[in-house]
C-alpha cells in the first residue's frame, strides 16, 4: 500500500475571516474576560481556603497575629530595642505596637503573593496544556488573591490601631498610593518568579531565603529609629533602596504616627526615592517582558 | 450532505501549518547546575509533530479529523485553539468553545454549581451568563440531586457529563471536539449525539477528532487523514473512514508461519506451504474491507502424486469459531492430477464479505477426494487478517439488509 501526501494548492487568505491565531499570548484585546477570569479564579480560591469554615479564616488572620505577639513582647519585654514605651506622640517609635502589625501585615502581603506566585505556572500546568486563555490571569489571580487576604487583615491592623490611641488622619488617603505600589513590586515579582520557576526548579527556595533578608532588611520589626541610629549616609541611602523598606515606612508614617518622618526624609530627598520608585517599575517591566515573551512556548516548556 | 452554509469566508483557515517540539535530552532544570555550568548547551532533540497542514473549514461545517494516536491530531487542534504556538498561518471566526479534554479547569474541592460557573466564564461567557445558565447545565447531565456535592465525590462518568454539558451550553460559532463522545451511559450518548445534530441544524461549526469511524460517516461533512503530522487525504468521510482503517491494520507486522511441523497435521503428502488474502486488484491484505470483494489463496506443494485432492478452508474468529467454511467439494469435484514436486493455488473467492469486523485466522484442510477424513494435511499459519468496518453492532456475520418501517394499519391489529 502506498500512501501519497495530499498537498494543497496554495490558496491566499481571503477576506475578513476573523482574527490570526499565533498561539498563547499572556493578554488578550477582550479585556472583561481577562478580568472575569482573573477575578473568579482568585475569588475561588478565596473561597475554597475558607469557605464552609469559618476558623479557616481566622487561621489566615492569627498567622500575622502570633507572629506580632511573638516579636512585640520580645521587643518590648525582653530585648527593649523597640520598647517604645518610653516615647511619646510625634516620635518615631511612638505606637509600636501598630507600626509592627501594620509592617507584619504588609510583609505578609509580599511574601504570600510572591511564594503562591512562583508555582503558579507550574501547579497549573493543565490549564496552560489544555484551554486557551490569557496566560497573565495565572499570576495576576494570585496576587489579586493575597490583596484579599490584605485587605482582610487591615482591617484587623486598622482596628488595633484606633484601639492603641492611633486617630484617623488626612494622611491615610495615602494608603492606596502605598499599597499600589506594594501591589506592583508583587505583581512584577510574581510574573518574573512564575516564568523562571518553570525553567529553573531551585527558584522557590532561592525565593524563601531572598524573602527572610528582605524580612530583616526592611525593618519590619524594628522601627525607624533603630535603624537611624545604626545606619548612616550611604548605608541609610542603601537602606532606603529597598521598596519595601520604603512601602514599610511611608505606611508607618503615614498611617499610624505622623510625627515620625516619611519615606523622603529618610531616603534623602525625592531624588534618592527615585532608586524604590525606579526598582519597583523596573521589576514590573521586567517581569511583564519575561511573562510575556515566555507566554507563547511556555505550554511547551511544562 | 452539504454544510448548512457553505458559501462565505471559511470559519477556520490553515495554511502550510507545523509543530515541532524541542525536546530537551538532558533537562537542567536548576539555577544551580546553569551557574556551575554556563557553557554548557542542552542538547535538544526536534520532534515534528505537524509539517505543512492546510485546510479550511467552511461555516456551519461539521469537520471531522481521523489519524492513528500520535498522528498529530491534537496537537492540530491545540494549534486551533490558540494553545499551542505554530509555524504557519491560522484564522479563526467566531467564539469557540473546546472540548480537548473535559474537567479541566474543574476544582474537585468545588461544588458542582462553583465549577460550572468557572468553567462557563474560562469558556469566554460572562459571569451572569455563567450564572443563568447553571441550571440548565446542571440538567442537561443530568445531576440535579447532586449539584451541591464536591466534584471529587463524583464518578468519572458524572464528571465527563457535567464538562461536556459545560461545553456545549456557551453558545459558541465554533467548536473543537476532541474525541471524548465516549463518555457516559448510552443514554447520556444519545444526548450528546442529539445536541450534536442540533448544532449542525443550527449551522455551527464544528471540528471533530475521533477514532469512531462510524461517527465520523455519521456526523461529518467532511474529513481529513493525518498520518505522522503529514496530511494524507481530504474529503468525504467514507473514504477517509476506508483509507484510516486502511493504514491502522494494514501496518500491522505479518506474522510469519514459524515453518514447524506444529501448524501442519496430516499425511504430509502434501503441504499447505502459504496462504493469503487479496483483493479484487490482486494485492495480498492484512486488512479487508467489510463488503467488497475478498480472495483467500493457499499455495500447496505436493510431496506425492496425488489425484483429485479436495481443499477447504475454515475461517476462525477471535473465539476460534469456524464462522465460515468454504469447499472445493461441491464445486469443483475434478481438481486434477498433481505430480510430486508440484505446486498449485487453490482459491476461495467470497464476492461480499459479511464477515464482521474483527480479526480471523483461516484453517485450510487438505484432503483425497473420497477419502473422508484422511486428511494430507490440515495447516494453521500464524497468518491473520482483519476484517474493517466503520462500526459493528456485535453479530458474527453482517448481511446486507434492507430496512423498512410501515405503518401497521387495521391489517396488523389485534382485536380483543
Amino acid at each position: 500500500m502506498s500512501i501519497t501526501t495530499y498537498t494543497p494548492a496554495p490558496v491566499p487568505v481571503p477576506e475578513g475571516i476573523g482574527k490570526p491565531i499565533r498561539g498563547p499570548q499572556a493578554l488578550t484585546s477582550d479585556w472583561r474576560r481577562f478580568w472575569h477570569l482573573t477575578f473568579n479564579i482568585a475569588k475561588t480560591n478565596w473561597k475554597m481556603r475558607f469557605f464552609g469554615s469559618w476558623l479557616g479564616y481566622v487561621w489566615q488572620l492569627i498567622r500575622p497575629l502570633l507572629l506580632f505577639g511573638v516579636l512585640y513582647v520580645f521587643f518590648t519585654k525582653i530585648a527593649h530595642i523597640n520598647s517604645g514605651a518610653d516615647t511619646g506622640p510625634g516620635q518615631a517609635d511612638h505606637f509600636y505596637g501598630a507600626q509592627l502589625l501594620g509592617a507584619i501585615v504588609l510583609f505578609t502581603y509580599m511574601q504570600e503573593g510572591t511564594m503562591n506566585a512562583v508555582r503558579c505556572v507550574v501547579d497549573n500546568e493543565v490549564l496552560v496544556r489544555k484551554i486557551e486563555f490569557p496566560r497573565m490571569v495565572i499570576p495576576l489571580s494570585y496576587v489579586l488573591l493575597a490583596t484579599f487576604n490584605l485587605i482582610g487583615n487591615l482591617v484587623v491592623v486598622f482596628v488595633f490601631a484606633l484601639i492603641s490611641g492611633v486617630r484617623p488622619m488626612g494622611t491615610w488617603v495615602e494608603l492606596p498610593v502605598i499599597l499600589l505600589m506594594e501591589g506592583v513590586l508583587i505583581t512584577g515579582l510574581a510574573m518574573l518568579l512564575s516564568t523562571a520557576f518553570v525553567y529553573f526548579r531551585d527558584i522557590q527556595p532561592i525565593w524563601e531565603v531572598v524573602m527572610q533578608i528582605l524580612f530583616y532588611a526592611s525593618g519590619v520589626m524594628i522601627t525607624i529609629v533603630t535603624v537611624t541610629a545604626n545606619l548612616h549616609g550611604t548605608l541609610l541611602h542603601l537602606y532606603m533602596a529597598d521598596p519595601l523598606a520604603v512601602v514599610l515606612q511611608q505606611f508607618k508614617h503615614a498611617i499610624i504616627e505622623h510625627g515620625s518622618y516619611g519615606a523622603v526624609y529618610y531616603s534623602g530627598g525625592v531624588k534618592w526615592l527615585v532608586i524604590p520608585i525606579g526598582l519597583t517599575v523596573g521589576i514590573f517591566a521586567l517581569g511583564f517582558f519575561v511573562f510575556n515573551r515566555a507566554a507563547p512556548n511556555v505550554a511547551d516548556s511544562l | 450532505m452539504a454544510p448548512a452554509s457553505s458559501s462565505g469566508p471559511p470559519a477556520i483557515l490553515v495554511r502550510g501549518v507545523g509543530k515541532t517540539f524541542h525536546i530537551p535530552e538532558d533537562q537542567r532544570y536548576t539555577l544551580k547546575e546553569r551557574m556551575l555550568h554556563p557553557r554548557r548547551k542542552t542538547r535538544m532533540r526536534d520532534f515534528s509533530a505537524l509539517c505543512d497542514v492546510s485546510f479550511d473549514v467552511k461555516q456551519g461545517e461539521f469537520f471531522g479529523i481521523a489519524g492513528r494516536n500520535g498522528s498529530g491530531k491534537s496537537t492540530l487542534l491545540k494549534c486551533i485553539a490558540g494553545i499551542y504556538r505554530a509555524d504557519g498561518e491560522i484564522w479563526r471566526r467566531g467564539r469557540m468553545s473546546t472540548m480537548i479534554e473535559l474537567g479541566i479547569g474543574f476544582n474537585m474541592d468545588l461544588p458542582a454549581r462553583d465549577n460550572v460557573i468557572l468553567n462557563g466564564i474560562m469558556m469566554g461567557l460572562t459571569p451572569r451568563e455563567a450564572r443563568r445558565r447553571v441550571d440548565e447545565v446542571i440538567e442537561f447531565a443530568g445531576l440535579e440531586e447532586f449539584k451541591d456535592l464536591k466534584v471529587k465525590n463524583y464518578s468519572s462518568g458524572m464528571i465527563v457529563r457535567l464538562a461536556f454539558s459545560v461545553a456545549i451550553q456557551v453558545d459558541a460559532d465554533l467548536m473543537l471536539v476532541d474525541e471524548i463522545l465516549a463518555v457516559g451511559d448510552a443514554s447520556f450518548q444519545q444526548k450528546c449525539f442529539d445536541a450534536f445534530n442540533r448544532m449542525r441544524d443550527e449551522g455551527k461549526t464544528i471540528l471533530f477528532v475521533s477514532h469512531d469511524m462510524g461517527m465520523l460517516k455519521r456526523f461529518c461533512h467532511r474529513a481529513m487523514l493525518l498520518e505522522r503530522g503529514q496530511m494524507l487525504l481530504i474529503g468525504d468521510p467514507s473514504e477517509i473512514g476506508d483509507r484510516y482503517l486502511e493504514i491502522n491494520f494494514g501496518r500491522a507486522p505479518v506474522p510469519e508461519s514459524d515453518g514447524s511441523d506444529d501448524a501442519h497435521t496430516g499425511s504430509g503428502d502434501a503441504r499447505v506451504a502459504e496462504v493469503w488474502v487479496e483483493d479484487a486488484a490482486g494485492d495480498r491484505l492484512l486488512a479487508v474491507p467489510q463488503g467488497e470483494r475478498m480472495r483467500l489463496r493457499a499455495r500447496v506443494l505436493f510431496n506425492v502424486r496425488i489425484e483429485d485432492p479436495a481443499a477447504s478452508v475454515y475461517i476462525l474468529n477471535e473465539e476460534q469459531k469456524a464462522v465460515t467454511v468454504a469447499s472445493t467439494v461441491g464445486q469443483i469435484e475434478r481438481t486434477g492430477t498433481f505430480e510430486a514436486g508440484e505446486e498449485a493455488v487453490f482459491n476461495f473467492s467470497f464476492e461480499n464479505n459479511v464477515l464482521a469486523p474483527g480479526r480471523y485466522s483461516p484453517v485450510v484442510n487438505l484432503s483425497q477426494r473420497g477419502a473422508g477424513l484422511d486428511v494430507i494435511d490440515r495447516y494453521q499459519s500464524g497468518f491473520t487478517f482483519v476484517v474493517t468496518a466503520p462500526h459493528s453492532l456485535g453479530g458474527v456475520v453482517d448481511l446486507p439488509v434492507e430496512v423498512a418501517v410501515e405503518r401497521a394499519g387495521d391489517r396488523f391489529r389485534i382485536s380483543a
